[in-house]
């Protein structure tokens, strides 16, 4: 062994102040964020009997619902866009959303072998659990596009916003997920709590219906259209029906809104759980 | 090379244990804070203990270090502060090079997938580069002995083939500092034989080893410096043969002696409280190993705390099943229906030497009052010990080198009367009128 070069130094001690965000060993760690999320979504496609199908049946089925429930017999409008295709992009992002929460909030406590018995950053953890839904998205595209085929309907210019869009979703349910797991290491019932914050989540962002009814009622109320955008998946919903549909709607604001809520929500998550991640692997 | 690996200065870590639940519910809090103004006064605070106590040392480049002293030490806790694994709650650990940790062999297996999958998935894990486990992975497998079911999902592996696997990843890892947590008690006989002739690889080649083990036969093969652990302190830190036979000759790594150092908590009530129990050979050496010919004492230490009392030791011993051998009460005259002045009493009950079987015995120590029956404690599993017949010593078996049941197995005088055929007087007084 050479001495030559010197070897890297750690130091262990007692944290004092506000633990950083240490990105930079987040990076090194990447190629164990990549196996994880590898693992999970190898695993999951073994274990349904649908394997990839679900990925695509969820939101499809989803949405072949809602548009009997919602589109049909309740008549809402949508944008002048075909309900089921209004429904299945939104519930498309939705679904990405939602499961990454779902799978984050109790991915750490799911890890608790891992996490006993080796280092590594654990911010890794809820990471790869939302990373893990990507597949899921790129999965389902394809059928979204077989649908606007056959509605004929095309993107505009506005498509090239779509990559940002997704990538909100993603800091979005990082954001939400890293709060989630965090909490769910210290008090355990967080988990069950999480498919009702779902659930009432899903109706508070307009996936089943269009942002612009909500706009008269909140002008009444004296408060601006894009107060609505607080709920950073408002924004990305819309916004993603607008860049792929070409919708009528210009959510601008709306999108501006919910990527200061969005990168709110990460920013704060990641501080929550570094300061409780050093106590996690006494108490998991 | 005597360059420093690791620093180890005044490390100390603070555990809560108790009542209290190691997670909370948000309900519980809700509940909690709600009833909170009717419950003023009314604060436990919460039971602590120190894991780790002001442990110092320093290890250099190129030692084996091995980690030694009984359950409840400290030694995991230690790995796992070396490891980054939990925060110290005192002092600082300086660790120069990158650090492998082997705290359990699988870390991160998953059942569904492939051995070939869980090579990648698991060197990961441990802290392999992609392109380091590729360059390794025909050394891994001829390691493991698994080529054939390298793409068979691991949950049909066989726990043998389960543990090769895991071992296999885990031994080519190739940090300038291993720690390593008696991931050798596991597995079969020849699955350990493996796992130890790689460590003494790993060791000659010079990397910097912790290595922390139950097994002193490991430890004074494997490792130069000892390390002895007991309560979250540092005992001894030396040469490794001295400091596992100073471990073997105390009372610290054995099971043939127990002690209750902290009155309060102690077996018993106001009248009497339980010390200390051991197992002593006739020289007087504590000993969990004894021959079966050999007159074994059983000492109890108890503390009488009120005067006048009448108290009964008695013990109470079982073998390895849970099957009662016999029960000893004192009724040696010194003391037999005699109140006791206060005091700390030892009283030791001898057994002879070949009326034990063979085997491992489980000793409950007790005192009790007889008419009425009290029983101020009965600490069941005390202490144990083995008792052992090799064909050196004189015993019941003789020559008889299988499977001896019973028990006891005493030694008794054997009578035989003879006579050659023919001769009338042998022939037994029934059968004379033939």
């Amino acid at each position: 062994m050479n001495s030559a070069e010197p070897l890297p130094l750690v130091v262990i001690e007692p944290t004092r102040r506000a633990a950083a965000l240490r990105l930079g060993e987040l990076w090194a760690y990447r190629e164990l964020l990549y196996f994880l999320v590898w693992r999970d979504v190898k695993v999951r496609y073994k274990q349904t009997a649908l394997g990839a199908a679900w990925a695509i049946l969820q939101p499809l089925m989803t949405a072949a619902v809602f548009t009997i429930f919602f589109g049909r017999l309740a008549g809402i409008a949508s944008d002048g866009l075909p309900y089921p295709l209004f429904s299945y992009t939104g519930l498309l992002v939705w679904t990405f959303f939602s499961q990454g929460l779902s799978q984050s909030s109790n991915s750490v406590v799911g890890s608790a072998q891992l996490i006993t018995k080796v280092y590594f950053p654990r911010l890794v953890i809820p990471i790869a659990a939302v990373l893990s839904g990507l597949v899921d998205l790129a999965v389902a595209l394809p059928v979204l596009a077989a649908m606007m085929w056959y509605y004929g309907i095309w993107p505009g210019v506005a498509v090239l916003a779509m990559p940002f869009l997704a990538l909100l979703a993603l800091v979005a349910a990082t954001g939400v997920g890293l709060w989630l797991s965090a909490l769910n290491v210290e008090y355990r019932d967080v988990r069950y709590v999480v498919p009702f914050l779902v659930q009432l989540w899903l109706f508070v962002t307009p996936v089943i219906y269009p942002a612009n009814i909500l706009a008269p009622r909140l002008q009444r109320l004296g408060l601006p259209a894009w107060l609505w955008g607080v709920n950073p998946m408002a924004g990305v919903v819309e916004g993603f029906r607008w860049a792929v549909l070409d919708a009528p709607t210009s959510p601008g604001p709306l999108i501006a809104a919910s990527t200061v809520t969005g990168l709110a929500l990460l920013l704060s998550g990641a501080w929550y759980f570094r300061r409780v991640e050093r106590s996690f692997a006494d108490v998991v | 090379m005597t360059e420093l690996a690791i620093r180890v200065q005044g490390l100390s870590k603070l555990y809560r244990i108790g009542e209290r639940q190691r997670y909370k519910s948000l309900r519980e809090i809700i509940m909690r804070t709600l009833a909170a103004p009717f419950r003023a006064g009314e604060r436990h605070p919460p039971e602590t203990i120190w894991a780790l106590d002001d442990v110092s040392f320093e290890v250099m480049r190129g030692e084996v270090l091995g980690v030694i002293g009984r359950n409840g030490a400290g030694k995991s806790t230690l790995l796992k502060i070396l490891s980054r694994i939990t925060e110290p709650t005192r002092g600082r650990v300086e660790v120069y090079g990158r650090v492998g940790s082997l705290l359990e062999v699988g870390t991160g297996f998953h059942p569904e997938l492939t051995g070939r999958e869980n090579i990648y998935l698991n060197g990961a894990i441990l802290g392999m580069k992609r392109a380091e486990i590729e360059r390794k992975f025909d050394e891994i497998v001829a390691f493991a002995e698994v080529e054939r079911f390298l793409d068979t999902p691991v949950k049909h592996f066989s726990t043998g083939m389960y543990l090769r696997l895991a071992f296999a990843v885990a031994a080519h890892l190739e940090p300038e500092i291993l720690l390593v947590d008696e991931v050798l008690a596991v597995g079969d006989a020849s699955f350990q034989k493996k796992c130890l002739g790689k460590m003494e690889q790993v060791g000659q080649e010079g990397r910097t080893v912790v290595f922390v083990s139950h097994s002193m036969s490991a430890v004074t093969r494997l490792c130069g410096r000892g390390l002895l652990l007991d309560a979250g302190r540092v005992m001894l830190d030396g040469l490794a043969d001295q400091v596992a036979a100073t471990y073997m000759r105390s009372d610290l790594g054995t099971t043939a002696a127990r002690r209750w150092d902290d009155a309060s908590k102690a077996p018993g009530d106001e009248s009497v409280r339980l010390r200390a129990v051991r197992i002593r050979t006739r020289e007087g050496t504590v000993t969990d190993v004894v021959d079966i010919d050999d007159p074994v004492a059983v000492e109890m230490e108890y503390d009488v705390l009120r005067p006048g009392e009448v108290l009964v030791p008695n013990l109470h011993f079982f073998n390895e099943e849970g099957t009662c051998v016999f029960v000893l009460h004192d009724s040696d005259p010194v003391w037999r229906r005699r109140g006791r002045p206060v005091g700390r009493y030892i009283s030791k009950a001898w057994i002879p030497g070949n009326l034990l079987a063979e085997g491992t015995l489980v000793v409950g120590a007790a005192v009790s009052k007889h008419n009425p029956l009290v029983i101020h404690f009965f600490e069941r599993d005390a202490v144990a010990f083995q008792v052992v017949d090799n064909s050196a010593t004189v015993s019941a078996r003789g020559d008889y080198a299988g499977f001896m049941p019973g028990l006891v197995r005493p030694l008794v005088p054997w009578e035989t009367d003879f006579a050659p055929i023919g001769d009338p007087r042998g022939v037994a007084p029934e059968e004379r009128g033939r």
